[in-house]
């Protein structure tokens, strides 16, 4: 599976379009984490435990875009676009959106 | 007169380790952007030049979450009152974008050319009761693989 955020794969011609691709996630660390977090928010610095809650988030949203684009009949996703949303707090949501294609 | 205390105590304990935190990590930052300075990094859609026929290509991306220390939210505070360029904020905000780029870069360390680099911003703490100042920061793009000549 071929993923990129450009409109065509360098290297590749798209030959079938097969519409837009989504995935989209919302998750949360547990309770001691955000306390963490609090505590961290007096002396600065990276919150760990949050950038590790972004990514985790980011691959599942990949992964269940991933997944809809195969069903489809698709060997690529061109054109990806990340979006946040804010739902609750202390909570990622992240949503990720492309375009579905064969390519050759 | 407890209270007073505790804040100063905060302040103190945010100043010293806020401006320590944030010295290393502009040193870590100018030194990584300079290991990484051969690879070519692009917003735009097209690869820049003429490259070889590309073998490869992939998303990659980088993401961070940085938080202001207690001194800093509280000059940004008072910052608020008489209005002006937040300083504070705008390290705070530097860094992030930085650093999700080069940990974005860090994950492809072999490719020709990063096109099509986007920036997001995400906000997980945002409207939490005790409001935590930090920025979320998501860095994604296409790194591209050339076939060697």
């Amino acid at each position: 599976m071929f993923i990129t955020n450009t409109e065509e794969i360098p290297g590749k011609t798209i030959t079938v379009c097969k519409g837009v691709v989504s995935g989209s996630t919302v998750r949360a660390k547990h309770a001691g984490r955000d306390i963490m977090a609090g505590i961290k928010n007096i002396f600065g610095g990276e919150l760990a435990g949050y950038t590790e809650l972004l990514s985790e988030s980011r691959d599942e949203a990949i992964k269940r875009m991933k997944e809809q684009a195969t069903q489809m009949g698709a060997n690529a996703i061109v054109n990806v676009r990340f979006s946040t949303s804010s739902v609750a707090a202390g909570a990622a949501e992240i949503y990720v959106y492309g375009t579905a294609v064969v390519v050759e | 007169m407890d209270q007073i205390i505790i804040v100063v105590i905060l302040l103190a304990l945010g100043y010293f380790f806020g401006t320590w935190a944030e010295k290393k990590h502009y040193q870590s930052i100018l030194q990584r952007e300079k290991e990484l300075i051969h690879l070519p990094t692009t917003t735009s859609k097209k690869p820049i030049g003429t490259l070889p026929p590309v073998k490869e290509s992939k998303l990659v991306s980088g993401s961070v979450v940085i938080s202001v220390d207690y001194f800093k939210r509280m000059l940004a505070g008072l910052r608020n009152i008489f209005g002006g360029q937040v300083s504070s904020y705008e390290t705070l905000v530097d860094r992030a974008r930085r650093e999700a780029i080069l940990r974005m870069k860090e994950s492809c360390p072999d490719a020709t050319q990063l096109i099509n680099v986007r920036i997001e911003t995400s906000s997980i703490a945002k409207g939490a009761k005790n409001q935590i100042g930090s920025v979320e920061v998501l860095a994604y793009g296409t790194a591209i693989y050339c076939q060697a000549e």
